[in-house]
């Protein structure tokens, strides 16, 4: 077990290695140029101005001395600093990080919290006007663009009804807020947010949940527990439930790497400082050390996903642990 | 006559009396008027917030490293600089109490204010101005800034409060390039610029200090009471970041923010409602920018100059300002802001006029031999593209009526949209077009010589047209040296003048600048730079204040 491991850890590197060489190359192959410095087109910042500010960012060296030098410093474990503000690109990535996480966690949790029970009930009532119902309006809520539906709910709920705010994180005084206060004024802000983002995933948890719950509701062992005489919430929800949760727990597990992805439409609409919109900006302005280190870091969550669920598969399959 | 002279002594004495009662009364009239003035007009009010809405981030508030427009909003609160413009955009002194120029433009001596603190409440003398231009020609700093300032001679400091600057020749713009924010030489003296708290909590000697940066969330400053002219009003200034125009304007609808710009639709219909009657007050107010068609004239398509007037004639630049403005946009004919000084009235636009066009075209080769209704010349169908920055609408919107239009004097317009920062170096920097749609933001001081001087052709620069004309090249020179606004103007209405009958650029308009403001502000007074110039004399009456939570120093 722990020589299968070391191999498999031994052939990150290379991978790593090779992730980063083809994305720090096909982001140069882009065409233009780091457009920090001349986002307006304005006339008092003259060419020799520009090549210089060029070369004191080292974008004058030739691109394989730009990758050793990168690559130099990522030994170090430095990202180095953001073309666009000078700051550290790491310090960048872990002011975004909470946020962009609490509402991935916050809106899965929501999301499994109304897509489970949901699916349980519309297999338990399969083919009856509940069921019908609610496969039409998932369909309808998985065909609407996130935003349009945000938009909606923003303007009924903040400007017809006038219950929740907009936008933005916390209220322009929340630091004067008692804790309570604080807790209160975090949600009401997160709400939108978060139901917004859930939904989009809401159809397709539920349906998987659904036909789970149905295939194993025609399994012999269910006539075995209903014979047995268990009560019908018994029947559902202990022995049924356990067996036709497995597959929506690998969704889970799955969608792990995700939990740090941001979503730049969605982070835009709530004007939230997630890490979508941070990544989304620094392509636009050909941030490249900032870019390398959004691919590094996506390379290195996913790798580590894959090795976890492999070393899973090795623990609860000994042909895959012996097989070279 | 005892009794006539009595009489007269009385006359004079009661005439005396009347003309002081007269007085008296006027006096007394005055002072119950000024009473009531004063008394239907309170106080102005200190407190409350100001909220903008800003569509992106501000990346560091160094301000001589700021080039973003968020950036330099914030930086415009926090810091001074030697001069600025007053509300009818001609340059008065700011940190400076005045100034001098000598020797024929060669040498400006600044007078600086002894009354002004930095916020930690050291003063501000001439060596922070020292220290801010070292820094500017320091060619280790990544400044943008750093042209105008190395044409500086010799920088003195010839006391605390005096300042000698000489420059290697009279350069007029040099005056307004003063206004480039000062910083405080006993914070950042011994600093890395690239790595300084500095970027983050900025000391200046402006209205208003930092308070705190979320990053992409808000920037909040709050007022200064030791500013030098006086303390401002409003106690908080915060700037949210807001990257959705949509959830803008749903903001404005429940007064999450006080201001934002506005698109014209917004400006004349989705705000037309009584709840934005009644909350807010709209400005319309000029800007200081314009949209143009530039033709590479190194194409043999647009060399002649009868083709470029030709398709002046052939475009309706009202129409074009009436479907994507919705009127809201000047014309202009050159390379100006209307209603600048610099901007020549007499050059009157050539009214639109397509037959007119179509014999130009005619004489310069072009005629339809075959009756397909496009124009050709040596078997070549006339057909150009124009290329723009992806992200603008109104560009798009533009190019689409500029096609309509030209196709009825039977020239065939390709639209072509690109990623801006390809737009630039693929295109723009390697003058990789045919025509181009763009537009420029200017500097309050006209001078444009990058734009058009005949020198400043090179990939990367900014006459990427690569016009050239020696008559304006020399007159650019010569503008550039003289200080005296009334002198000045006769250069640029002539290069106005010349510019306008080659035809380099296809000038279409200047959009209005749109803006809306919650009604609870007051003292704004709309002049030719806007309306934020005196943003400390804005107040809030004290029960319509929305912020009242105290704000501590």
């Amino acid at each position: 077990m722990a020589g299968y491991i070391g191999r498999r850890l031994l052939g990150l590197v290379p991978l790593l290695l090779g992730i980063t060489l083809l994305s720090f190359f096909m982001i140069h192959l882009a065409p233009g140029k780091p457009t920090v410095l001349q986002d307006s087109m304005n006339p008092k910042i003259s060419l020799d101005v520009r090549n210089r500010l060029e070369k004191l960012y080292g974008l004058d060296k030739s691109l394989p001395a730009q990758y050793f030098l990168w690559m130099q410093r990522l030994l170090k474990l430095d990202f180095g600093r953001s073309l666009g503000d000078d700051r550290l690109v790491m310090e960048k990535i872990m002011e975004r990080m909470p946020v962009t996480l609490s509402i991935n966690i916050l809106s899965m949790v929501v999301l499994f919290l109304i897509a489970i029970p949901l699916g349980i009930q519309c297999a338990v009532k399969e083919g009856t006007f509940f069921d019908h119902a609610w496969t039409i309006l998932l369909f309808l809520l998985f065909a609407a663009p996130t935003f349009w539906l945000a938009l909606l709910l923003m303007q009924f709920f903040g400007i017809t009804l006038g219950w929740l705010p907009i936008s933005a994180l916390k209220s322009l005084d929340y630091e004067y807020f008692t804790w309570w206060q604080k807790i209160g004024d975090l949600a009401r802000h997160l709400f939108l947010p978060i139901l917004v983002s859930a939904f989009g995933s809401l159809a397709g948890v539920s349906r998987y949940m659904r036909s789970n719950m149905i295939e194993t509701l025609q399994q012999p062992y269910m006539y075995t527990a209903r014979a047995k005489g268990l009560p019908e919430q018994t029947v559902i929800y202990k022995h049924a439930l356990r067996n036709a949760i497995l597959p929506i727990v690998t969704i889970i597990g799955l969608s792990i790497p995700g939990l740090l992805g941001g979503s730049v439409i969605f982070e835009s609409i709530f004007a939230l400082p997630g890490i979508g919109r941070l990544f989304y900006e620094a392509v636009m302005m050909r941030d490249y050390p900032l870019i390398m280190a959004e691919v590094v870091i996506g390379a290195v969550l996913t790798m580590t996903g894959n090795l976890i669920a492999d070393i899973a598969y090795a623990y609860v399959d000994p042909r895959i642990r012996y097989k070279k | 006559m005892a009794l006539g002279l009595k009489q007269e002594s009385y006359h004079t004495y009661r005439q005396g009396n009347i003309v002081w009662l007269k007085v008296f009364i006027e006096r007394l009239s005055l002072l119950v008027i000024a009473f009531f003035v004063y008394a239907s007009a309170p106080a102005q009010d200190y407190g409350d917030a100001y909220v903008s809405g800003s569509i992106a981030d501000a990346r560091t508030l160094i301000p001589i490293l700021a080039s973003d427009s968020a950036s330099s909003e914030i930086c415009s609160m926090i810091f001074n600089g030697l001069v600025k413009y007053d509300k009818d955009v001609s340059l008065v002194g700011d940190l400076a109490q005045s100034w001098e120029i000598q020797n024929e433009g060669l040498t400006i001596i600044f007078h600086l204010r002894k009354n002004v603190s930095w916020h930690d409440g050291r003063p501000f003398t001439a060596r922070d101005v020292e220290f801010t231009y070292m820094k500017l020609i320091d060619p280790g700093i990544k400044t943008p800034y750093s042209g105008d300032f190395e044409r500086v001679q010799s920088f003195t400091v010839i006391d605390d409060y005096t300042i000698k600057v000489t420059y290697k020749e009279p350069f007029a713009p040099g005056l307004s390039s003063w206004g480039m924010p000062i910083m405080p030489r006993h914070i950042l003296e011994n600093q890395d610029f690239s790595n300084t708290p500095f970027s983050r909590h900025p000391v200046g000697t402006g209205p208003y200090c930092i308070k705190s940066w979320k990053s992409q969330e808000k920037i909040e400053l709050v007022s200064y009471r030791e500013y030098f002219e006086k303390r401002p009003y409003i106690d908080r200034y915060i700037s949210r970041v807001i990257p959705d125009e949509a959830t803008t304007f749903l903001e404005l609808q429940t007064q999450g923010i006080d201001s934002s710009s506005l698109t014209p639709l917004q400006y004349l219909r989705q705000t037309d409602t009584p709840f934005f009657r009644k909350h807010y007050r709209k400005f319309n107010l000029p800007n200081f920018s314009y949209i143009y068609l530039g033709y590479n004239l190194s194409n043999p398509k647009f060399s002649d100059k009868r083709v470029r007037q030709a398709l002046n004639y052939a475009v309706n630049k009202k129409e074009v300002i009436d479907m994507v403005l919705l009127g809201l946009g000047r014309p202009l004919t050159g390379p100006f802001i209307p209603g600048s000084w610099a901007y020549n009235p007499l050059v009157i636009e050539d009214s639109f006029d397509q037959k007119k066009a179509r014999e130009l075209l005619k004489d310069a080769g072009w005629v339809d031999n075959n009756a397909d209704g496009w124009l050709e010349k040596e078997g070549k169908i006339f057909e150009f593209t124009i290329i723009t920055n992806q992200g603008n609408l109104e560009r798009i919107k533009v190019a689409e009526i500029i096609q309509r239009q030209l196709e009825s004097v039977g020239v065939k317009v390709k639209i072509k949209v690109v990623e801006w920062s390809v737009f630039l170096t693929e295109f723009i920097n390697k003058k990789n077009f045919e025509s181009v749609l763009l537009g420029w933001s200017l500097s309050r001081d006209p001078d444009n010589f990058d734009i058009f001087h005949s020198s400043k052709t090179r990939e990367g620069e900014f006459n990427f047209v690569g016009y050239r004309n020696p008559q304006v090249d020399d007159l650019l020179v010569e503008a550039r040296r003289v200080f005296d606004q009334e002198k000045r103007k006769v250069y640029y209405h002539k290069i106005h003048q010349l510019i306008y009958d080659d035809q380099p650029y296809m000038f279409l308009y200047a959009p209005d600048n749109l803006t809306i403001l919650q009604a609870r502000f007051k003292g704004i007074k709309p002049a030719p730079l806007g309306i934020g110039y005196n943003f400390i004399d804005w107040w809030v009456e004290k029960k319509e204040q929305r912020y009242n939570r105290i704000s501590s120093q």
